[in-house]
């Protein structure tokens, strides 16, 4: 071990960033959820955050761990301590570690990083493994291990718990557990025997995680389309939607299998393409079975044209779209937050969709149960917006709840006995006046209720019609229902935090680090109020805070500021109100980000305050 | 022409064993051209619901967009309907036939629908072997945009205007055969006694069904120089034989020469007894089955018939292990796992 002369060496507990740095497809993903998991079960927040390429094997790829006492988990920028375990990206790996972090790297083949100002641990990974395995698959899998022992001795990670969570991953093939234990015992072992340890980096068991769970959005969305009653799923692969489908699957296989006769209570099938898998899914709720498909922009884009027939012949749907960097193919694997006004829009024509916006996986696995009643209630799309960020890392969040009392509902669909009593059914009927007509299945009575469903222009009794008056009524109808929609999609949550402050309005996996930001704003004497967006249409509350408000922050992660053009256009907000704060590089947003932004306009603001008053 | 069905029968109309008259089995006066073939197969298909005694609302009439899509508006008043978008109703069947396995479905689609922006979902309904009758209303032309070539025309016919058509035709029974479709047969809309026993083979048959039914367009694709016309097909039509639907616990009346005839078993217990008329066809055999058909091609002929058959194939429900009771009638408590599980997948998680 060098030590570093010029800078002090960084000394903390529980609160770093370390970062992976590994080749595509070489096992390394497991050895660093497991590092994340013992943090995890060591009681310290923690937020794991896969980097990776649109790629299966050999190129670069990251796994940057937070890991911070306060509970702040939004990616906080920098490095503490590097492993580097791939050459290919050595430069860049070296290059961002903070004057006086660690680099941990496979010195089987000895580098000069030219830093003198971190520290640079070697351990030679790739030697060690070479002798203690036989097998070449092993030899090369077994690395990634090695490290995480070695790090257990660097960091003091209690070595109990790496144990556990070996045995808990090997439940099925215990012939594995041993192996795993000899690498794990190979890194720390070394350490022990041959380096000075720990480093100024520790952690420490803590108690901040009571009643928190580690699971990502996708596999928290798919459980809550199983609790929400989805019994059918049509989806096509698309990074980073496909685990969402493939949780549904994975619960649905485990929990909704018929015990007598082992068939299944539900069906998945992947489709052809994106068009298909919208096709079927409104197709099975049309037939009264809740059904939901899953994709991402480009799956968007090609869903455009079914989701205005949903809309305009108001068939039910749920479709999670776990949104990724666009425009066009544009950055798979990173994340954004730029389909907001495509899937408000969606489709020619006139039409406007039921978006909510989830902002953890607690919220992925509530909002998921809730679309399907929403979707139910309102006979229309129900958009769940997620991101590759919340959707496909793991985020700490509540344990999740569900009340056995609470029964699905399934809206306005009327029973055989329903109809006998009826003289006269129109599907289109506005017999409530909120703009929410009755709907029968397919298969309910013999001589009633039977409608044709079209996209074409339609009147109150589904048939046919050019009449332009009617064709307007129903679209002014549409409105209605809209309007009925704000009043049970989930309202904003607000948070206000003292007089004449600035707003800020949030969405999504921005969360962490809007909140962060607040507290650091906080210190530097900048009080702002928040308010987290949950879903669209906008609900009173949402005017309310932006009518308190001369000036707001609207902080997303695209470039076009696509909420708060949302906002405008739906409330007519005046421009000079909302104030775009944007980020759209693909990597999550920052706390700090946020607050140099924030600071700089605020300072101008107040000067310029001043300024008018004198 | 009349606009509006008056809502009395006659008294004497023949009724089936539900009660029904043909009549109950009727839908909207049809807003298609006078003659239009498309016309003629609602007929048929109203024929055969009458014949199989059908419930008409546990029927799902879906389709497409364009003419052929239009029909099902005019057929089964008492069924529910969904015209979805162009080239789609594929994956909405699909979907469809997934949350209620206990109805029956029929697709309408014609050859701009299916052979070509719908193509590829024509193409995954049948790998999947969704249990429906799918019907092209098979015109060769786009009529609803007023007579451009579809991808079924043949190469030499011309369009009403005199242009010739580039391309190869897409031979949608052939290739159904060749994805592994079930139950295929080609006809003609005016040939009313050949269709409605392979309607009424098709609706109960489980599994996908295909019927390519060649279907005029009286406004244009009619002409002397079209293949799709009405005399073309007359004048070319070559069956395979004669088929007769056989219902369930009946005999099969007619004897015939040994290894002319061949019985087709359906999925209720009925049967479809074909007289061959070339003993080298095989509607069992779908190798034997795609020759034939090339060669008749090769001859200039269209040939029509039951093509091919297999009742033994599982169908998309069986491949998914799917529970008996259609998925839209599952119960909360069947489908929601409740609070407990939930706990234990939060330890898990933990």
């Amino acid at each position: 071990m060098h030590n570093l002369k010029k800078v002090e060496s960084i000394s903390a507990v529980n609160n770093f960033v370390i970062k992976f740095a590994n080749v595509n497809g070489s096992g390394s993903a497991s050895a660093n959820q497991m590092f994340a998991k013992a943090m995890f079960r060591m009681g310290i927040p923690v937020s794991p955050k896969n980097i990776f390429p649109s790629n299966i094997q050999g190129l670069p790829t990251w796994f940057e761990v937070r890991v911070n006492e306060d509970g702040y988990l939004g990616s906080r920028g920098g490095v503490d301590i590097a492993v580097a375990m791939n050459p290919q990206s050595y430069s860049k790996d070296v290059e961002e570690i903070s004057p006086g972090g660690f680099l941990l790297y496979d010195s089987t083949w000895k580098r000069n990083f030219n830093r003198d100002d971190i520290t640079i641990i070697e351990i030679p990974f790739t030697q060690l493994c070479v002798e203690s395995f036989k097998n070449p698959k092993q030899r090369a899998l077994f690395k990634n291990i090695a490290y995480v022992g070695a790090l257990s001795a660097l960091l003091e990670i209690e070595y109990k718990v790496l144990e556990t969570l070996i045995s808990e991953q090997f439940e099925k093939k215990p012939s594995l557990i041993e192996p795993n234990l000899k690498a794990l015992n190979l890194g720390r072992d070394y350490v022990l025997e041959n380096l000075s340890f720990p480093i100024g980096i520790t952690v420490s068991r803590s108690d901040k995680l009571e009643n928190k769970i580690l699971i990502s959005g996708n596999e928290a969305a798919g459980l809550g389309a199983v609790y929400g009653g989805a019994t059918f799923c049509s989806w096509y692969p698309i990074t980073p939607s496909t685990s969402l489908a493939e949780g549904f699957e994975k619960y649905a296989k485990k929990y909704r299998v018929e015990k007598e006769t082992g068939k299944n209570l539900f069906a998945s099938v992947q489709a052809e393409d994106e068009l298909a898998a919208i096709g079927m899914a409104i197709g099975a709720n049309w037939n009264g079975a809740r059904a939901f498909t899953a994709t991402s922009g480009p799956g968007i884009s090609l869903m455009s044209e079914f989701l205005g027939l949903a809309y305009f012949a108001e068939i039910p749907l749920v479709l999670f779209n776990v949104q990724r960097g666009g425009p066009s193919t544009g950055m798979p694997t990173r994340t954004q937050q730029s389909d907001v006004l495509a899937c408000a829009y969606a489709s020619h024509g006139d039409t406007k969709h039921v978006l909510i916006f989830p902002s953890d996986p607690k919220e992925c696995f509530d909002f998921a149960a809730k679309a399907f009643d929403l979707a139910d209630q309102l006979q229309t799309p129900v958009f769940v917006v997620s991101d590759l960020d919340m959707g496909m890392n793991d985020w700490v969040c509540d344990k999740f709840e569900w009340d056995d009392k609470y029964l699905f509902n399934k809206g306005k669909v009327l029973s055989k006995d329903d109809l006998d009593e009826m003289e006269n059914y129109g599907r289109y009927l506005d017999v409530d006046n909120d703009g929410i007509c009755y709907r029968t299945y397919p298969g309910t009575h013999p001589e009633k209720g039977a409608f044709f469903t079209r996209g074409t222009s339609h009147d109150e009794f589904a048939n046919y019609t050019e009449n332009g008056d009617i064709n307007a009524a129903t679209l002014t109808r549409l409105m209605k229902k809209f309007r009925t929609a704000s009043e049970l999609v989930p309202e904003p949550i607000i948070e206000i935090n003292g007089k004449d402050s600035c707003g800020v309005i949030f969405y999504g996996s921005t969360s962490p680090a809007i909140h962060e930001a607040k507290d650091l704003l906080k210190e530097k004497e900048i009080n702002v109020d928040l308010m987290q967006i949950r879903s669209f249409p906008f609900n009173l509350d949402v005017w309310e805070f932006i009518a308190n408000h001369d000036r707001i922050y609207v902080v997303e992660q695209n470039r076009d500021s696509q909420m708060r053009t949302l906002i405008m256009a739906e409330g007519g907000i005046s421009p000079e109100i909302l104030r775009p704060l944007v980020h759209f590089t693909g990597d999550p947003i920052q706390a700090s980000f946020i607050v140099s932004k924030i600071s700089e306009r605020e300072v101008n603001y107040k000067s310029h305050i001043n300024a008018k008053k004198r | 022409m009349t606009f509006i069905k008056p809502l009395n029968h006659h008294p004497k109309l023949e009724k089936n064993n539900l009660g029904l008259t043909r009549r109950d089995y009727e839908g909207a006066v049809s807003s298609l051209c006078a003659g239009c073939g498309h016309d003629s197969i609602s007929a048929s298909i109203i024929e055969s619901c009458f014949n199989l005694n059908i419930e008409s609302y546990k029927v799902a009439k879906l389709s497409g967009i364009g003419c052929s899509s239009k029909a099902p508006a005019y057929f089964l008043n008492q069924s529910h309907g969904f015209n979805s978008v162009h080239g789609r109703m594929p994956s909405v069947a699909t979907g469809a036939n997934c949350a209620n396995r206990d109805l029956l479905y029929l697709g309408v689609s014609g050859d701009g629908d299916s052979a070509s922006i719908g193509i590829g979902q024509f193409i995954h309904a049948i790998r999947r072997q969704v249990n429906m009758v799918y019907i092209i209303e098979n015109n060769g032309t786009y009529g609803l945009t007023k007579g451009q070539f579809s991808a079924t025309n043949d190469l030499d016919s011309k369009n009403k205007y005199g242009d010739d058509n580039l391309f190869k035709p897409i031979d949608l029974a052939t290739m159904a055969i060749q994805l592994g479709a079930t139950y295929v047969a080609r006809s003609f809309s005016g040939d009313r006694e050949q269709l409605i026993p392979l309607i009424m083979g098709a609706m109960q048959h489980k599994g996908f069904a295909l019927l390519d039914i060649i279907s005029p367009c009286v406004t244009f694709n009619n002409h002397a120089a079209s293949t799709k016309s009405y005399d073309y097909i007359r004048e070319h039509n070559e069956a395979v034989g004669k088929t007769d639907f056989v219902p369930l616990g009946e005999e099969i009346k007619t004897s015939y020469d040994e290894g002319t005839s061949v019985e087709v078993n359906l999925h209720d217990g009925s049967k479809l007894s074909l007289e061959k008329t070339d003993k080298n066809f095989d509607p069992c055999d779908a190798g034997k089955s795609l020759n034939f058909m090339r060669e008749k091609e090769k001859e200039g002929k269209v040939l029509t018939g039951l093509l091919y058959a297999d009742s033994t194939a599982k169908d998309l429900i069986e491949t998914l292990n799917m529970t008996e009771t259609p998925l839209n009638q599952l119960d909360q408590d069947l489908i929601c796992p409740g609070s407990k599980i939930l706990d234990l997948i939060n330890k898990d998680l933990s």
